[in-house]
């Protein structure tokens, strides 16, 4: 099917778009984060003011977090929700002002993240004025992606697009919540909270860990549960499993914010529900990644041949891994060592680099040749360079990480026999000083892997064919 | 499952279980049960977390929230962590309270007890400005060496520490070099004589300034009767600085803000005022001790006399003995180290002592 008689079934114009921005913006994260990695071994990559670590890191966050995984789910969303409603989307008008508003959002964020302009809320930086631009098209999102779902042709609404309602409404709780304030002046980007002190904390870690759990969990668990199933070609291991971890993964998820703040000002009580509710999330998590992994049954075999395949599967891995270390972490005792030091940074990114990321690539691997009528992606080699590759870069990051963040957490707390401090605060710096260092090796490759991608991307698009490994397939199938 | 779905119900061949009889875009979905071990974990960490709100503090109620019957507060465990590291001080620190300097510096325990606490506390509030090694910087001594500014003596080294210089503090160190040529005291030519004249005293003559408009001696000779006039009261006749003015000995090759031509012409004409913060009030009585002895042990202590905390610093007692020896002796001294330790030694605190071998 041409690409232009496949636009008239569904509306692929805005998935394309979203496809490329999702694309264009993760090398633009990749890049600001190894730049402010590298910041933390070098100091005077501390450009003042405009590219200091103090602003170019919500642009880092941001971009990876919102930008590349915001229009990562954009793009798969409106994908899966026409092919499994069996409908087009409901607006073509609303969703192409989703796109266009999405970017202007994005790129209103990082300038008032590099001039200096930020409401001080970790995830939630951007002053009142973008987060009422961001409110406007959540809603219309919201309203295609709620509208699409109403109209369809299916008697039942297929388990990815329950993850993407509850990801697109809970989001929108979260952000009005996170963002209520006053602005000092219709003219003046400042603004104050509505919050303050300790209830400010609780609100921020609401949001905070539920962006975690709706926006990079539970939409991305979306992606994977229409993915997977199509690219190994088997149904979906257990609707039940699906259902019973649906509901209690968004119902216990709210409620495990506190953890972020142990041994806080916050009531011990609020710091015990949040721990509790984060260890009973462990399981209900983890039914993603039964799901998802054992849909293979009966297609191991793809496992070993297919890196699409194996991109996803890393992906569920890593999610397992950091589902589990998660609930670890929230522990009071394990907390105590954990909180504040770079194992907490590693912990983000084996979800990010290792889930987010990865089931993220198999997507776009699985998307780009059928929205520009490709029969596949134009090197197979070439995703299982970029697969390895990344991995090995993730494995760099998140090792240097355990390390430096375990060994920085030990030294703080460490007493001599006389009862003194070992160890002063700079020099548990310099202590971590190699692990930074091996920490942008690992964002290099990371980024390399992604550049390989932009290629094969790229030579997908223009439609030229890799003679190569169509000679190769060739010998294959005539021997 | 209405019966309507079960009309629909298919199996898969490949692994025989039935599917739910639906398919989205060719998608399907099998009917297979929750995995057994999936439930019993999820239910452990339900009972687990149950079992957790009865023992700790957890749910809110009307006018606070349930205890738990632990007994449990985050302020519990922080003094109780904080009670272990007192404890371990404790078997020291009563007798260090009420132990004089000599006594201190004569006694191992104390001395590796002070040594210890002056470390740790120092590595945590001077290094900032004195560097992690006391190297010192830009306006910022070393305190490896024996150069001092205020004095080296324990009791000097105690007063800096505890009342700071031009700090904000009633009995801070303070004096105040004029600013020869802002303030106009000097002109720039009488200034760049008594410059290269200062240059002259520990040697550097190499960039004099006097060039070849004038005979070099009578120059440095005109520099030496400024110096005379304008200097020597507070860095003394002789230019080896006095402590009681903080002035520095101009005569040797150290250098608070540089040693250069320049930089000593900006010292002459602007003047320089470094600042250290009094740490009475930000540090406890026994840390700023600890640190007097780690700064003096550093390897630049003046010899001191005996000196009781506190009182002995407003009042100096008279000296008991002149001058105790250099501790690097003290391990040859059979007599000293035969001194029992009144609080039974730690091992690893007896070879903390090994600090000062």
């Amino acid at each position: 099917m041409s690409s232009s008689a496949l636009n008239e079934k569904y509306n692929y114009d805005v998935v394309r778009l979203f496809t490329l921005a999702t694309v264009f913006w993760g090398i633009v994260g990749f890049l600001a984060g190894i730049f402010i990695a590298a910041q933390m071994v070098f100091p005077d990559l501390n450009i003042e003011p405009y590219l200091s670590f103090g602003r170019l890191r919500p642009v880092h966050t941001s971009a990876v977090i919102f930008a590349f995984g915001g229009n990562a789910l954009f793009a798969t969303s409106y994908f899966i929700v026409q092919r499994t409603c069996g409908v087009r989307l409901w607006s073509d008008k609303l969703a192409m002002f989703t796109f266009w508003g999405y970017q202007f959002f994005i790129v209103l964020a990082a300038l008032g993240y590099v001039l200096g302009v930020t409401q001080s809320k970790e995830y939630a930086e951007p002053e009142w004025y973008a987060d009422l631009w961001l409110t406007i098209v959540w809603v219309a999102y919201l309203v295609v992606y709620l509208m699409t779902c109403i109209k369809r042709k299916e008697s039942h609404l297929y388990v990815a697009n329950w993850f993407y309602l509850s990801f697109i409404i809970t989001v929108a709780v979260l952000h009005l919540g996170n963002n209520i304030s006053i602005p000092v002046s219709l003219t003046d980007a400042k603004s104050y909270s509505a919050f303050a002190g300790v209830q400010s904390a609780m609100i921020q870690w609401w949001y905070g860990h539920n962006a975690v759990g709706f926006f990079l969990t539970a939409g991305f668990l979306g992606m994977m549960y229409y993915f997977i199933p199509k690219q190994a070609n088997r149904p979906v291991y257990s609707y039940r499993l699906s259902i019973v971890h649906f509901w209690s993964l968004i119902f216990i998820y709210i409620w495990a914010g506190p953890h972020h703040l142990h041994y806080t000002s916050l009531p011990d009580w609020a710091q015990t529900l949040g721990m509790t509710f984060s260890i009973m999330l462990w399981m209900p998590s983890w039914g993603g990644m039964i799901n998802g992994v054992m849909t293979l049954s009966g297609a191991w075999h793809k496992l070993r041949e297919d890196p699409i395949i194996q991109f996803m599967i890393i992906a569920l891995a890593f999610y397992g891994m950091s589902t589990f270390e998660g609930p670890l972490m929230s522990i009071r005792a394990v907390n105590s060592l954990s909180h504040y030091t770079d194992w907490t940074i590693g912990h983000v990114h084996s979800g990010a680099l290792g889930w987010v990321g990865f089931i993220s690539f198999g997507a776009l691997y699985y998307m780009v040749p059928h929205l520009w009528g490709r029969d596949k992606m134009y090197s197979t080699k070439l995703i299982s360079i970029h697969l390895w590759v990344a991995t090995l870069g993730i494995v760099c990051y998140i090792t240097a990480m355990w390390v430096s963040g375990i060994m920085q957490g030990l030294m703080w707390r460490s007493y001599n026999d006389m009862g003194f401090l070992e160890y002063s605060f700079v020099e548990t710096v310099m202590a971590m000083k190699p692990f930074y260092a091996i920490r942008v090796l690992g964002g290099v490759l990371y980024l390399a892997g992604a550049l390989v991608m932009v290629y094969n991307i790229y030579k997908t698009i223009r439609g030229d064919v890799n003679q190569k490994e169509q000679n190769l397939q060739a010998q294959g199938a005539a021997a | 499952m209405t019966e309507d779905h079960k009309k629909d119900k298919d199996i898969d061949e490949l692994s025989g279980v039935e599917t739910t009889g639906h398919s989205w875009d060719g998608l399907q979905e099998l009917n297979n049960p929750l995995p057994r071990w999936w439930v019993w974990v999820w239910i452990a960490t339900i009972v687990w977390s149950v079992w957790y709100f009865v023992v700790y503090p957890a749910w809110p109620v009307p006018g606070g929230a349930t205890e738990g019957t632990s007994g449990y507060t985050q302020f519990k465990e922080l003094a109780e962590s904080q009670q272990e590291i007192r404890d371990r001080q404790a078997a020291y620190l009563e007798r260090f309270e009420n132990a004089s300097f000599e006594e201190i510096m004569n006694d191992e325990e104390l001395y590796a007890f002070a040594m210890a606490g002056g470390k740790s506390a120092f590595k945590d509030n001077c290094a900032t400005c004195h560097g992690t090694g006391a190297e010192g910087g830009m306006g910022y001594p070393n305190l490896n060496d024996d150069d001092w500014l205020w004095g080296g003596k324990l009791s000097d080294i105690y007063h800096t520490l505890r009342y700071g210089i031009r700090a904000d503090n009633l009995d801070t160190r303070l004096s105040q070099m004029p600013a020869f040529g802002q303030d106009k005291l000097l002109d720039k030519q009488q200034i760049n004589m008594v410059v290269d004249y200062v240059l002259s005293l520990s040697g550097h003559t190499d960039d004099a300034h006097h060039g070849g408009e004038y005979d070099p001696a009578e120059y440095l000779k005109a520099g030496a009767q400024i110096f005379q006039q304008q200097c020597a009261s507070c860095h003394g006749p002789d230019a080896k600085g006095l402590h009681e003015f903080g002035a520095p000995n101009l005569t040797d090759a150290i250098w608070l803000f540089g040693g250069d031509r320049d930089t000593v012409f900006q010292t002459v004409y602007y003047s320089r005022a470094g600042m250290m913060p009094a740490w009475e009030g930000r540090l406890g009585d026994d840390t700023i001790r600890q640190l007097a002895v780690y700064i003096h042990e550093l390897g630049g202590g003046a010899p001191d006399a005996a000196i009781l905390p506190d009182e002995g610093l407003r009042n100096p007692a008279p000296l008991k003995s002149p001058e105790y020896e250099k501790t690097e002796d003290l391990d040859n001294d059979g007599e000293v180290l035969s001194v029992e330790p009144e609080v039974p030694l730690a091992e690893d605190a007896q070879n903390d002592m090994g600090v000062h071998e």
